[in-house]
């Protein structure tokens, strides 16, 4: 069976599924963080997927992940230094027990 | 030279001055203040003399592209409907400054707020670009909140909100209606001169006329979107109230002069009964009030809102008369109302009360402030060789063609003017001497230059009315080219 | 002259804006200016007088301020009407003004109320010249300034203020319909000019209702300025101020503003009959009516209050049979021997320290000029042949009968009895019988109101050190006045006495005919005249019963008739009805929507804030804080948006 666009979409879908799933299930700081890196690679597996199969000639999908995989630990380490001190303050990293947005 | 934008930006740029001014002395900024508003005054009369009275379009009109791209641009100018608002602006600025002597609460922000607030008025009096004007009609909101809010009376706050409030959801408003009209034609443009004399569907207009119009009716004031004047005005201090009754009330019948008129005519002519029909109902319903207020303020305040129930009156009869009539009302109104407020301000600073009942026979104490009040108490019930009876007659003569009953009904007001206005000074000055002001000292010389210097403009107005009406019919004149009759 | 005749007003204003400006402290100055200021006019206003009889008539129209095309018009028209106008204003008022030197000696306010007095000439000067309907509003309205300012002369009175008040507020509700009246006539003919005006109406180019509308609107105006009932009511609290105010007040400016407005409008009036019988009939209405309540009043100023609003009566009665030349006689008259008896009036409060007649008597003996000139006064007012009055009455009362108004006629002649009657009241009262004062209590706090204020004028000062000057002999016994008052006394006596006849009969009416050429002089009727006569008798006769032998007592008259003599003194309660009208109507009114503005309107206001505010609290809720949450939120929200978009149409 050869691969096409479909299995790489899917596959994508499927990824960012998890990833949603993960980020708003879980409790752990830590866990939400690692669920979203998850739809960020689902977003990567997309890009890369339309970039062979739509537009071989160009490389703006391929650079497209790039970006986002930068942009994404970029972001991890800002959110991760948020907490470590979010931690230190609360000694938890349970958002449940955090909600500093309530009006 | 470009004077119009010296005019507009002087006093912003005097506030900036002042906020870097390392001085503590009140004295320094008060002094500054004085002279960027006296100079601005002194720029405002050359502006004066400089008009062409004989020509009939935009003169000093400046243009700066701002953002091409939407058609916005820096566009000012002045024609006969605006050129006395800019002077009545800086010469009321110039009073206000003055009646601030006694400020010693944070002089600083106090006095470049009032510059600020000097700049938004005149920007809006000379923008010709309705985004332009838009701007400087909110750019007038901050420093107005600021000052009723610090400065302002024990309910400061609650008048502040209310006034910023009531403004703003005028002006979402206004926004929007502006939009619809940038919107309605090509190409798009704000430039108010473009937008004259384009062809708008009259559903279109009618839209715009509510949605512009509500903004002016809450400026005006007009019933039942008044309650925010008599709070804005007894927490406010002096030098605001002279400038929120003198010239920014005007803003609202110079908007539906300037905007609402020449850009949408058939709903204007559309909205003139109901608007007669307010006018009426402002008139009478503000002379009721006073008589019931013992407050200065109040009863000033309230005054305001049935002299500019004339306004609408000669707005709304769509006659050059009424038209011509209702801006040297306007202009007249700047003038006494801010003598008015002045006076409040000097007898509250002096008294510190401005309840009405407490005083009397004070003539005996402060002979002076007698004589001035009472003119200004003359001036304001309309008595003729004042400007007030000029404005309010001319307004009767126009709209009376049109609206005769209306007319006629709101005539009373002249009659209750003269029973509020003389039962406020005979209760004040006249009489025995209540021997709790035993040892009130007069007004100061300085307090009575501004006082002085704005009866003398009433009775010049007054007895010799075209210095005002020549340069104002030809705004007017030109109006009545656009309305075709 | 007349070519220049603006310069007659303007002579007196000059003189007010020097004494404003260089004689605020300065007494003698002030009168000397004062005086040079209508004397110069009242000269000005003889030559005048002359180039007219000469036959000139000038009007000169200029524009005061244009708006597109509306031109505001101001001007000056020197016809007969104005000519004979000027004289009787100026004369009158340059008679008051060299008597208030004496009156008003040692007052605080004395340049102040020369420099009044002066404005007061030229508002009234300026309403006589004018040519335009615009013009005569203007001053009129002036003229209403001064008289507030001059009746609110002793202003730490409270009364004094309180009538000041009320005779600018009384006179302005009229001033209202003259308003109204203006704008009509101006939509219907597009000038403010008079002249302009009347030939349109000669053409017949108004509708005659409308017309008759506007008139009667304009009548409003002189309804108030000249005191007509139900507009009265001003004139008796006038009283507060200074005599020789009121004396100028009830001759010759404010009160006679409102005839002379008629007269000036007699064409325009000519062009609506039933406005014309209006006027005819609310004017010998005021003329009963006020001479009811001036039959019982104790204050000798009152008495002449009354007197004067049914003279007023008389004038706009014979207006209003369509006389000019009847009306502006009895005016002309009028203006002279009502002088005289205000003046005299206040040589005797100057005198006598009192304006009660109740403590008067005996005076003539203390105060012989001035009980001769008030005698001359008085029975010109009672119209006894060959005095002034009698000729100026007898012709409105003859108009009326021509004018086929027998009512009109007899409810004048009845009036007639009663003003002879009222005057002559006043006269014994004051002058006759024993004296009701003493020497030592001539001064008593009750008796001395003009006086009081005397005092009250004391300008920052103690209040008895300034007014010394006055009380110091007003606590003596009653004396006569110095003689710059007794002079003009004298001087106004001569007119007083002699005017009707030399301008009426002895010269063919002359004065008739110098105002109303066209006008058909009314031949003399013996009849007529007896029958005024015998009514100016019977009135002096009862009152001489009555007060002088004392062969009827008033008092047991008025306890016998006491419902109707209570109306009388209570002025029919008139003053009653406009203070339930103004304090419980007009301010029940206000307070009440005072309470609707704050109560309702702003209580939407605040409901408005109120409610956007518990909407916010409501909706705050689902701010949880729970992160979790927000991200189902949004991730249903992209779900949701998707799922539109892909099913959504096209």
């Amino acid at each position: 069976m050869e691969l096409r666009l479909e299995h790489v979409l899917v596959l994508s879908a499927l990824l960012f599924a998890i990833g949603v799933y993960g980020a708003l299930s879980r409790r752990n700081a830590v866990a939400i963080l690692l669920a979203i890196e998850v739809m960020f690679n689902a977003v990567n597996v997309a890009f890369v997927g339309f970039a062979r199969f739509v537009g071989p000639e160009h490389l703006a999908g391929q650079v497209f992940a790039i970006f986002v995989i930068t942009v994404a630990a970029a972001e991890a380490a800002l959110a991760l230094a948020i907490v470590m001190m979010l931690y230190r303050q609360r000694r938890s990293v349970n958002v449940e027990e955090i909600n500093l947005l309530r009006w | 030279m470009p004077l119009l934008s010296a005019i507009i930006f002087l006093p912003a740029l005097a506030a900036l001055v002042l906020a870097l001014l390392p001085a503590r002395d009140p004295r320094t900024f008060r002094n500054a203040a004085a002279a960027a508003t006296g100079m601005t005054f002194l720029l405002s009369l050359w502006l004066f003399a400089q008009f062409d009275v004989n020509n009939p379009s935009l003169q000093f009109v400046e243009r700066v592209p701002w953002v091409p791209a939407i058609g916005f641009a820096y566009l000012v100018g002045v024609d006969g409907l605006s050129l006395p608002f800019v002077v009545l602006t800086a010469l009321l600025s110039f009073c206000a400054v003055l009646g601030s002597w006694r400020v010693t609460l944070r002089p600083k922000e106090y006095f470049v707020l009032l510059l600020i607030l000097e700049t938004g008025i005149t920007g809006v009096f000379g923008a010709q670009d309705l985004a332009l004007f838009f701007l400087f009609w909110e750019v007038e909101l901050a420093p107005m909140f600021l000052l009723i809010g610090i400065w302002g009376g024990p309910r400061r706050e609650y008048a502040a909100i209310k006034f910023v409030l009531y403004t703003l959801a005028g002006s979402a408003a206004m926004l929007v209606g502006i939009l619809v009209l940038y919107f309605a034609g090509e190409p798009r443009t704000f430039a108010w001169s473009e937008l004259v004399g384009r062809q708008i569907a009259f559903e279109v207009q009618l839209v715009v006329f509510v949605l512009i119009f509500f903004a002016f009716v809450v400026k005006l004031p007009g019933f039942p979107f008044h309650t925010w004047l008599p709070d804005a005005h007894v927490e406010a201090p002096t030098a605001v109230s002279v400038l929120l009754a003198g010239v920014l009330l005007k803003m609202g019948g110079y908007g539906i002069r300037r905007l609402l008129l020449p850009l949408v005519p058939e709903a204007m002519r559309f909205f003139a009964p109901a608007l007669a029909l307010l006018a009426v109902v402002n008139v009478l319903y503000g002379a009721l009030l006073c008589l019931a207020q013992s407050d200065m303020k109040k009863l000033v305040a309230y005054s305001s809102i049935s002299h500019m129930g004339y306004v609408l009156l000669g707005i709304a009869a769509l006659t050059t008369v009424g038209l011509g009539g209702a801006v040297l009302q306007m202009v007249s109104h700047g003038f006494i109302t801010g003598l008015l407020f002045l006076l409040v301000g000097v007898l509250y600073d002096h008294a510190h009360t401005r309840d009405v009942g407490r005083f009397g026979g004070l003539v005996h104490r402060t002979p002076a402030l007698a004589v001035v009040t009472s003119l200004a108490a003359l001036a304001a019930l309309g008595l003729p060789g004042m400007s007030g009876f000029v404005a309010e007659y001319t307004v009767f003569v126009g709209s009376f063609a049109t609206f005769p009953w209306h007319t006629a009904v709101s005539t009373v007001g002249v009659l209750l003017a003269a029973g509020y206005m003389l039962w406020m000074t005979e209760r004040i000055f006249f009489g025995p001497l209540n021997p709790e002001w035993h040892d009130l000292d007069d007004a100061h010389r300085y307090e009575l230059v501004p006082l002085w210097g704005l009866i003398g403009v009433i009775l010049l107005v007054g007895l010799y009315p075209p210095v005002v009406t020549d340069v104002i019919d030809l705004g007017v004149g030109a109006l009545t080219r656009w309305l075709g009759g | 002259m007349v070519e220049v005749a603006w310069i007659i007003p303007a002579l007196p204003l000059a003189t007010f804006l020097l004494i404003v400006a260089v004689a605020r402290s300065a007494p003698r100055l002030a009168h000397a200016l004062a005086i040079a200021g209508v004397g110069a006019a009242c000269l000005a206003s003889v030559a005048v007088l002359a180039e007219v009889v000469g036959g000139a008539h000038v009007e000169r129209i200029m524009a005061w301020f244009r708006i597109g095309q509306t031109v505001f018009t101001v001007g000056w028209v020197v016809d007969p009407l104005s000519a004979a106008m000027l004289v009787i204003v100026t004369t009158v008022s340059l008679a008051v003004h060299v008597y208030s030197v004496g009156y008003m000696h040692g007052d605080a306010g004395y340049a102040r109320y020369f420099a009044f007095l002066n404005l007061f000439t030229v508002a009234m000067l300026g309403i006589v010249l004018a040519p335009t309907l615009l013009q005569l509003f203007v001053f009129w309205e002036l003229v209403g300034l001064c008289s507030y300012l001059l009746i609110g002369h002793w202003y730490r009175k409270p009364e004094a203020a309180a009538a000041a008040k009320k005779a600018f507020l009384v006179t302005r509700l009229g001033d209202l319909g003259f308003l109204v009246g203006i704008l009509m006539l101006w939509t219907a003919t597009g000038t403010f000019v008079l002249a302009e005006i009347e030939a349109k109406v000669a053409q017949h180019a108004l509708a005659p209702g409308f017309l008759t509308l506007a008139m009667l609107l304009l009548f409003c105006g002189a309804i108030g300025k000249s005191a007509q009932f139900p507009l009265h009511v001003w004139l008796p609290d006038a009283m507060e101020g200074p005599t020789p105010v009121s004396a100028l007040i009830h001759a010759a400016t404010m009160v006679a503003a409102g005839v002379y407005m008629v007269a000036r409008l007699f064409p325009l009036f000519e062009g609506a009959p039933t406005a014309l019988l209006v006027v005819a009939y609310v004017g010998i209405f005021t003329a009963f009516f006020a001479a009811t309540m001036g039959l019982v009043a104790h204050d000798v100023k009152r008495v002449l209050a009354y007197s004067t609003i049914s003279q007023l009566g008389y004038m706009m009665a014979g207006l209003g049979v369509g006389s000019l030349a009847a009306g502006m006689f009895h005016l002309f008259t009028h203006a002279y021997f009502k002088a005289l008896l205000f003046l005299a009036a206040g040589s005797i409060i100057h005198g006598a320290a009192t304006q009660d007649l109740r403590e008067m008597g005996g005076l003539r003996r203390v105060m012989p000029i001035t009980a001769i000139t008030f005698a001359v006064g008085g029975l010109a007012l009672a119209g006894v042949p060959p005095f002034s009055g009698f000729f100026s009455k007898d012709e409105i009362l003859a108009s009326a009968l021509h004018a086929g108004q027998p009512v009109l006629f007899a409810v004048g002649l009845a009036t007639a009895v009663m003003t002879a009657f009222y005057v002559s009241r006043a006269r014994l009262l004051a002058f006759w019988g024993a004296p009701r004062w003493s020497a030592s209590a001539a001064g008593s706090p009750g008796g001395s109101r003009d006086h009081a204020g005397h005092g009250g004028s004391a300008d920052g000062h103690d209040a008895h050190a300034a007014g010394a000057p006055h009380d110091a002999h007003g606590h003596g016994a009653p004396h006569e006045s110095p003689p710059v008052m007794t002079a003009v006394l004298v001087a106004l006596g001569i007119p007083a006495a002699l005017g009707g006849l030399l301008l009426g009969p002895a010269s063919g009416n002359w004065f008739a005919h110098f105002l109303a050429p066209l006008e058909k002089p009314l031949p003399f009727d013996l009849g007529l005249a007896a029958s005024g006569t015998a009514a100016a008798l019977l009135g002096l006769g009862l009152a001489w019963l009555m007060y002088g032998a004392r062969v009827i007592s008033p008092e047991a008259l008025a306890a016998r008739l006491r419902p109707l003599y209570v109306a009388c003194f209570r002025k029919w309660w008139v003053d009653e009805l406009y203070g339930f009208i103004a304090a419980r109507t007009l301010l029940g009114l206000a307070r009440a929507l005072a309470w609707f503005d704050l109560e309702v309107v702003d209580g939407v206001v605040n409901a408005v804030g109120a409610a956007t505010r518990a909407l916010g609290r409501g909706v705050r809720r689902l701010q949880s804080g729970q992160l979790p949450a927000y991200g189902l939120a949004i991730y249903a929200g992209v779900v949701v948006i998707a799922a539109l978009v892909m099913l959504g149409p096209r």
